[in-house]
């Protein structure tokens, strides 16, 4: 029986932690994810989890912890935002590549400079190459069943990846709604039990590490690593397929809102998919054949499914919640147009950036970016690619 | 998208107005609504204003966006009027709702131009005298749900007792106190409607 709560965005992964029960959890504090190991700290000294809590001096620390903690074949966790993740840099990359399946939970919130605490996509976008699995969510219900599912992803056999499930900072990581939990019983169960393929402290199989590799091997184990991220793909099938029997709840690489007989979409990731789809009603109230494609999964980036899904559009409007001062466009824009290009007729196809810095995003905004597309449809000229919505200039 | 109702709350930072956004969102909650309550985050420190909102519905709410054009507003600390534009955005039909000694009449001279529906509620004295501390957030609950009629009032003080057993489980001492004063909240929030 599913139980009826309303929780935060974070309350929700410290629960889905508590649930999981995890061996180590390693952090350390940085707004707005905070309240995540403070929640959970609670529980490690309520004795409801029996994890071991380390609490470190920084991100870096937090991080290099979670790798030793991991490599040592216990399930470890961990939380960050914005400049803590950016401190994790160089940790994130050992992670991935000695394949340890960390799992961590990223509310997203813009890098400095200016200073500033609020939610946008710099953080993650910016570690996106750095050989993470990233889920993104919606609200708090998306991010609780991507971090449980998220374990399961990261650490099958054929995968063993580290996973960043990542969720708007404030917007919903500290606004309270409705959520469905799954009971203890019914995680543990879906989780199972950590079964680390390899692991230092296995005394029959003595391994070795993080040590130098030479020009030698170094691109193997890259094209290992790469292959692994392929395989993350069906992984994270086959785990939403279970976790939609559980649930109900289904998961696909993406969410495609309304996008039968579609003319018109956005492809919007996080938070903002959710204001879009009120739009989305509105507009299809009035007769408009509007659709949204909402990214879950962007690494890895499923490249033929999302072409299929836009191929038949004659206009699409990709929105990201970061620069990536490629003066070209940001980043989910990039990869979006770049799927499209086997297709002999594209849709065109123009880039909105938007919600920097915690700038709020309305109904009425989304509205305005339907309102390019349809004008784009009626003159087939997409004008200025490389825009910004709701910006003084 | 009709059914939903929109609050926005104004308060100094320190007043409680964030945990009374909250308190209203579990208070619909318990009723078997979809809910949503947040605080604006802003450089906040005591005494600063400060914004949150709930949003409540019977369907799922997927807006993210702050509220621009809310049902109802709650004016927490009254000396905010003037000071930051509370009444920017509220619907014709909706209504304002101030803690406040004064009377309806004397606050509607401060609102430029408002001839929408207008209440008053000295929170502040019925906090003081039912729990012995200036809490007001208790009482500008049940001057909300009484004004809206968002919930038919005896489920809402039976929804409340509940919610505060619950979250006083450890000061029982303090579940009275809270529910003398939404109670009479309910009763001495008044308009100047007629």
């Amino acid at each position: 029986m599913a139980i009826r709560e309303r929780l935060s965005g974070n309350e929700a992964i410290a629960y889905a932690m508590k649930q999981i029960n995890p061996d180590v959890v390693a952090a350390f504090p940085i707004t707005p994810s905070t309240e995540i190991p403070q929640y959970f700290s609670q529980y490690v000294a309520d004795q409801a989890v029996d994890t071991g809590l380390i609490l470190v001096e920084s991100e870096h620390s937090a991080m290099s912890a979670c790798i030793g903690s991991q490599s040592a074949g216990a399930r470890t966790m961990t939380a960050t935002s914005s400049c803590g993740l950016a401190l994790m840099w160089e940790m994130l990359y050992v992670a991935a590549s000695n394949r340890l399946p960390v799992t961590m939970a990223v509310v997203n919130r813009a890098l400095s400079g200016p200073i500033n605490i609020h939610a946008d996509h710099s953080d993650s976008m910016g570690a996106r190459d750095a050989g993470w699995i990233q889920l993104y969510s919606e609200n708090n219900q998306e991010a609780y069943d991507n971090f449980i599912q998220a374990v399961r992803i990261g650490e099958h056999a054929q995968v063993q990846l580290p996973v960043m499930v990542c969720q708007d900072g404030f917007i919903t990581s500290h606004s309270i709604e409705n959520i469905e939990l799954m009971e203890d019983e019914v995680v543990k169960n879906f989780v199972g039990q950590y079964e680390p393929v390899t692991s230092l402290l296995n005394p029959h199989e003595a391994i070795a590490i993080g040590p130098y590799d030479s020009a030698a091997y170094y691109m193997e184990h890259k094209r290992q690593q790469a292959e692994a991220m392929k395989n993350a793909c069906q992984v994270a099938k086959e785990v939403a397929t279970d976790f939609e029997a559980l649930t109900g709840r289904r998961y696909d690489y993406f969410e495609a809102y309304r996008m039968e007989d579609t003319e018109t979409a956005i492809v919007v990731l996080n938070s903002t998919a959710g204001t879009a789809k009120s739009t989305v009603d509105t507009l299809r109230a009035a007769g408009k054949k509007v659709g949204l494609l909402k990214i879950r999964m962007f690494r890895p980036f499923p490249q033929e499914e999302i072409c299929q899904a836009l191929a038949h559009l004659k206009a699409v409007a990709v929105m990201d919640r970061s620069e990536g001062f490629s003066a070209a466009g940001g980043p989910v824009f990039a990869e979006v147009r770049s799927a499209l290009y086997p297709l002999e007729q594209r849709p065109q196809i123009i880039n909105y950036i938007y919600g920097l810095g915690g700038r709020d995003v309305t109904t009425q905004h989304i509205e305005m970016v339907y309102e390019s597309l349809f004008d784009i449809m009626e003159t087939n000229d997409p004008g200025e690619v490389y825009r910004y919505l709701s910006v003084r200039e | 998208m009709s059914n939903m109702m929109e609050v926005r709350w104004h308060g100094r930072g320190g007043q409680g107005a964030k945990t009374a956004a909250l308190l209203l969102a579990d208070a619909a909650f318990d009723a078997g609504k979809y809910v949503q309550g947040f605080p604006e985050y802003g450089p906040e420190r005591m005494g600063a204003p400060i914004t949150a909102y709930t949003r409540i519905s019977s369907d799922k709410i997927t807006i993210h966006s702050n509220i621009y054009e809310p049902d109802y507003v709650v004016v927490v600390d009254e000396t905010l009027i003037g000071v930051v534009d509370v009444m920017k955005g509220l619907k014709p039909a909706g209504a304002v709702i101030v803690n406040t000694e004064k009377k309806p009449d004397e606050i509607r001279r401060c609102l430029e131009n408002y001839d929408g529906r207008l209440y008053t509620i000295d929170a502040q004295r019925i906090s003081q005298e039912a729990l012995g501390r200036p809490f007001p957030n208790t009482p500008m609950l049940g001057a909300v749900v009484k004004v809206s009629g968002m919930m038919a009032d005896d489920e809402f003080i039976k929804t409340m007792q509940h919610s505060f057993e619950h979250k006083f489980a450890s000061k029982t001492e303090v579940v009275a106190g809270n529910m003398k004063a939404l109670v009479r909240s309910m009763q001495e929030v008044h308009g100047d409607e007629n």
